[in-house]
């Protein structure tokens, strides 16, 4: 029966120090006990001879130097098993559907080990989410971790919800699954989420963990990484393909500042602190695909980016690390596009590896490049008929505007429950280029044009000029 | 790891005991060690390295995971520092960042990293067929070689007098098949040399003299060796946002640039781009010697998510085998990918220390280190008086893009070589997203002469071309924004044409398009000497009062736009340039 202290000398914040305890070990899970009953938990933060900083998950509010404090002698473990697919857990871990406690197969360490680089097998397998900018023109894989960079009153709930209702890996009845994460969102998005996943039957292949917006702070910090381990456990002893969403990943770095200010460290960029960038890798590192493990982790954090400025470090640090990014943009939201993904800054790392003969279509690669190109060289013609007037614009310039226009309403347009086949998305992307000339189809080579372009395929079809 | 024998040949000097853990941050009291001395940290013995020394207290950082660690647990002192091994069996490795080949730490924990396990860098149970160079009665001295193995098919590896040794005479060579730590050569000075040496990886291994660099080290890649080329011994910085491509243009140059031997850091990056160079490197041949790509490798893979401490020794663990090689006479290729999460984990750990910090965070001797890294890099005359050279290539990622940030600030005061990817560029899908105009090479001067020799005597001169009508687009476009292109004469707006064949043919190169992905130097000249031609005789017809449309709508210049991804390339391009003489000879222009 481990000791209780009742030698709490500071209270700061989200921390207690306390002090003259027995030599407790970094990390270790804290019991605080207040005297009104009320029982908290938290972690070591720095453990010396001295002095023992402890975190307490949630929130110091009513702990007073009378409470006592019970080091628990292990590492924050979470409780998994197969049961969890279905269930509703708290940012902590604990049910709040109502339902019986989670019987465990296993209890596992939530911080979760580095997967060996020499372990790991390269993401490869296309998976078709339906949406067009996706998977014609950033290619989501199996393991990979791809989040979406957005803002505040854009739907990147919705695009989610989309991707988690469609995705699915072509020829493949492997068994499926999502893991949610919720930090610091509202009762109300969460509720879109529940209900949606109720509606689809999705929940019943799902776990939800919810840290709501009046939940304590400081449980977000480990509210994704009880997701995770739990995705691990799905993914690789179980042998299920795992999709995690994570959201809000601002809230969640946001709970990281505030540790870090209530620590009194040395600030970085906006006050996050200096190892953001270790701390926001040791969780999107956890997607993966694993040499011999049947299951696999993609991730699709959220981000809802402060005033759309992607230098901001958690957008920043985040896209050092993922494999990419998917952009929900404000000026086609604007334009009322649904999804308004923007292709431009966009990207998916691990989409060359996906795509192509035997994955997608062996003219995958060319059309995405090509419809990159000219959608680009059509926004920018954009930006100079705003200065110099349409008049003023070459044969070419005006091809591409147009070409721009009819590429958002016919391909980066869909319906929420549209599921396009990724044939219907090179199609689509064909029928675009063809307006173009063929000369200026520079990143396609001869072969291919005159397979898929549909110039060259009817013979009642016109030759482009 | 290297440590175990650390720990072997000097014993555990002291023992101490935990006073505080605060995180990779461990303090000791009891042990008088020196600085960055290796010690081992708890009862599971973490591997860390002596950062600081106040009074009493020693504060190490570990290497490797510490929950759970308690004060009061022991700490051992080593009496030694951070060393590598250094022998037959680097190439075709994979390490982390304190050189424990990672599939021996995948056989004994799994497929996560755990902690508390100790492997040597070399393995014990291969052996070697060594070859003496020397015979018995030959003085020989620190750096000499005494004989080799065959390491890879095109790689020998030289036996070396470690560099530390008095060196003397042979006294006997042995001649057969040893492993590592077997004894091949003794001196009389009572030195042993063995199949293997160990390495100090803060230190840098001597060499007899430095010299300057003035062969290119080529990479195949257009836009870098033909605008901003770096020499062999060189330095070169990638700065770039996230998604503008570091670590596909360090890819690039480790599969293609013509050094004998590469050494890839992974250091604070994505696992799955190790898992990628791990999957497809060995399928590459090495296109100077048909070898697979893997076997002129060596790749320490320190995650994001591995320790941080250990991220912060893998690039001078990187750096001490890139130099052990250079002292063979090779010329090495360094990737560092990336500088920016080395800087970092200085920075966490300088914060852990609660030291007072520099700009944004940083510890105030972040540019001292950056300087101290990068000065290792450089082409020199060997102990043993051979020639050899350490290239550093160093990615940089900038936090926001902003390359005024300390790590990039730092970084350009040092190389010589500045390849500044672009965010724009990326973004129209303009690959490698090399800026051309503020990219730069303070090589090129020195190197031209290379060029001339070696490639064409034209060179320099098609090469001041090309920036020039670079640089006149970018003016050009300022005017366009304002008054529109129809405004532009006809020789200015063909200018513009040409500019963009520049871009679109030359400059844009497809890493993933099998012909493409390595261009040499030759072919560059012939490609752009195209262009060049295409433009002269554009100009003269434009001269004519061709409209500048017709020129531009030539079907050879569609032509030239395709010829780099044919595998008979002298071929086709004789075709285009054939065709391209034939249709201005009927715009009367030839």
């Amino acid at each position: 029966m481990p000791k209780e202290y009742r030698t709490i000398t500071e209270i700061a914040g989200p921390l207690i120090f306390v002090e003259k305890t027995e030599w407790v070990g970094y990390g270790e899970l804290v019991e605080v006990n207040l005297p009104d009953g009320t029982r908290k938990r938290g972690q070591v933060l720095d453990s010396s001879k001295e002095i023992v900083v402890v975190q307490v998950f949630e929130g110091t509010a009513g702990i007073d130097r009378q409470s006592t404090v019970k080091f628990l002698g292990e590492t924050i473990k979470l409780n998994v098993s197969r049961d969890m697919l279905g269930r509703i857990l708290s940012g902590a871990g604990e049910p709040i559907d109502g339902g019986p406690p989670i019987v465990p197969e296993k209890r596992v360490d939530i911080t979760g080990s580095a997967i060996n680089p020499y372990s790991r097998e390269h993401p490869a397998e296309f998976i078709q989410t339906g949406i067009s900018t996706i998977d014609g023109l950033n290619t989501l894989v199996r393991g990979q971790k791809l989040p979406l960079f957005s803002g505040a009153g854009l739907p990147h709930n919705e695009v989610a919800l989309q991707i988690a209702r469609q995705a699915k890996v072509l020829g493949s009845n492997e068994p499926f699954g999502v893991v949610f994460a919720a930090m610091g969102i509202t009762h109300e998005e969460a509720r879109v989420f529940m209900d949606d996943f109720e509606r689809t039957g999705a929940l019943k292949r799902a776990v939800l963990f919810l840290n709501l917006a009046d939940d304590p702070a400081v449980e977000r910090l480990i509210t994704p990484r009880m997701a995770l381990t739990a995705a691990e456990y799905l993914a690789y002893e179980i042998g299920m393909h795992i999709l995690v969403i994570l959201t809000d990943m601002t809230n969640y770095a946001e709970a990281l500042r505030q540790i870090g200010a209530a620590r009194e460290e040395v600030p970085g960029r906006r006050g996050y602190p200096g190892y953001t960038y270790t701390d926001l890798a040791t969780m999107y590192e956890r997607a993966g695909r694993i040499h011999g493990k049947k299951g696999s982790i993609t991730q699709i954090p959220i981000l809802s980016i402060p005033d759309d400025d992607w230098t901001h470090p958690i957008a920043d640090l985040t896209g050092y690390i993922t494999e990419g990014q998917i952009a929900v943009a404000r000026d086609l939201h604007r334009k009322a596009i649904y999804p308004p993904i923007d292709p431009l800054p966009s990207l998916s790392r691990l989409m060359d590896a996906g795509i192509g003969k035997d994955r997608t279509r062996e003219d995958h690669k060319q059309v995405a490049d090509q419809l990159y190109a000219a959608y680009a060289e059509g926004k920018d013609v954009r930006g100079l008929v705003a200065i110099v007037g349409k008049e003023a614009l070459s044969d070419r310039d005006r091809k591409m505007l147009e070409f721009a226009d009819r590429f958002e309403q016919e391909f980066i347009r869909q319906g929420h429950e549209e599921d396009r086949t990724i044939e219907a998305t090179l199609e689509i992307g064909w029928k675009l280029l063809a307006t173009l000339d063929e000369a200026w189809l520079t990143k396609v080579d001869r072969k291919t044009l005159e397979k898929y372009h549909p110039a060259h395929r009817g013979p009642d079809q016109e030759v482009a000029a | 790891m290297a440590m175990k024998s650390v720990a072997k040949d000097a014993g555990a000097k002291a023992v101490g005991e935990i006073f505080r853990v605060a995180g990779p941050v461990v303090t000791a009291t009891g042990l008088r060690p020196r600085m960055y001395d290796v010690q081992f940290v708890g009862g599971e013995q973490l591997m860390g390295e002596v950062i600081q020394i106040k009074g009493d207290k020693t504060i190490i950082q570990v290497y490797e995971d510490t929950s759970g660690v308690k004060p009061g647990e022991p700490v051992l002192d080593t009496g030694a520092p951070l060393v590598v091994e250094l022998g037959p069996g680097l190439l075709g490795s994979i390490y982390d960042g304190v050189q424990r080949p990672l599939p021996v730490l995948q056989k004994v924990m799994g497929d996560f990293i755990l902690r508390g396990v100790k492997s040597p860098g070399l393995t014990r149970e291969k052996a070697w067929k060594f070859v003496p160079k020397v015979k018995a009665g030959q003085a020989v001295g620190p750096g000499d070689v005494v004989g080799s193995v065959q390491e890879a098919k095109n790689v020998e590896h030289r036996i070396m007098v470690p560099p530390n040794f008095r060196g003397g005479k042979v006294a006997e060579v042995r001649d057969g098949t040893f492993k590592v730590d077997e004894v091949v050569a003794r001196l009389d000075s009572g030195e042993q040399v063995k199949l293997h040496q160990t390495w100090p990886v803060r230190k840098p291994r001597p060499v007899k003299e430095r010299l300057m660099p003035t062969v290119p080290l080529i990479t195949g890649q257009r836009v870098l060796d033909f605008l901003f080329p770096i020499a062999k011994g060189g330095t070169a910085a990638i700065p770039g946002g996230f998604g503008t491509g570091k670590t596909v243009t360090e890819q690039q140059l480790s599969k293609w640039c013509d050094a004998q031997v590469v050494i890839y850091i992974g250091c604070g990056e994505r696992g799955n781009e190790m898992t990628e160079v791990l999957s497809t490197f060995p399928k590459l041949e090495d296109p100077y010697t048909g070898a697979p790509l893997m076997d002129r490798m060596s790749l320490i893979a320190n995650t994001s998510n591995m320790p941080v401490a250990a991220r912060e020794a893998s690039v001078y663990t990187g750096m001490t085998l890139a130099e052990y090689y250079r002292d063979m006479g090779y010329n090495v290729a360094l990737m560092a990918d990336s500088t920016s999460r080395w800087a970092e984990a200085m920075r966490e750990i300088s914060s852990r220390l609660e030291e007072m910090p520099g700009e944004e965070g940083f510890p105030a001797y972040l540019s001292a280190r950056l300087s101290e890294f990068y000065e290792r890099a450089g082409r020199a005359k060997t102990l043993a008086g051979l020639e050899g050279s350490v290239s550093v290539v160093g990615a940089v990622s900038p936090s926001g893009g902003d390359f005024s940030e300390p790590v990039t600030q730092g970084t350009l005061r040092i190389v010589k070589v500045f390849w500044a990817l672009d965010t724009a560029l990326r973004a129209r899908r303009h690959f490698p997203a090399i800026n051309w105009l503020t990219s730069y090479s303070l090589y090129s001067q020195i190197l031209e002469d290379w060029f001339r020799k070696n490639v064409n005597e034209e060179w320099p001169r098609l090469r001041a071309w090309a920036q020039r009508t670079l640089q006149e687009e970018a003016e050009l476009e300022e005017i366009v924004r304002l008054v529109g292109a129809d405004a532009l004469p006809p020789d200015q707006a063909l200018t513009l044409e040409v500019a963009r064949m520049i871009r679109e043919i030359f400059l844009q190169q497809n890493a993933y398009h099998p012909v493409d992905t390595f261009c040499p130097p030759a072919r560059q000249f012939k490609l752009i000497d195209a262009i060049k031609k295409y433009s002269d005789l554009g100009q003269k017809a434009v001269k004519l009062d061709v409209p500048v449309k017709d020129v531009a709508g030539l079907k050879s210049r569609e032509l030239l736009t395709r010829v780099k991804y044919e595998a008979e390339f002298d071929k086709e391009l004789e075709k285009t340039l054939a065709q391209m003489d034939e249709e201005f000879k009927k715009l009367g222009a030839a």
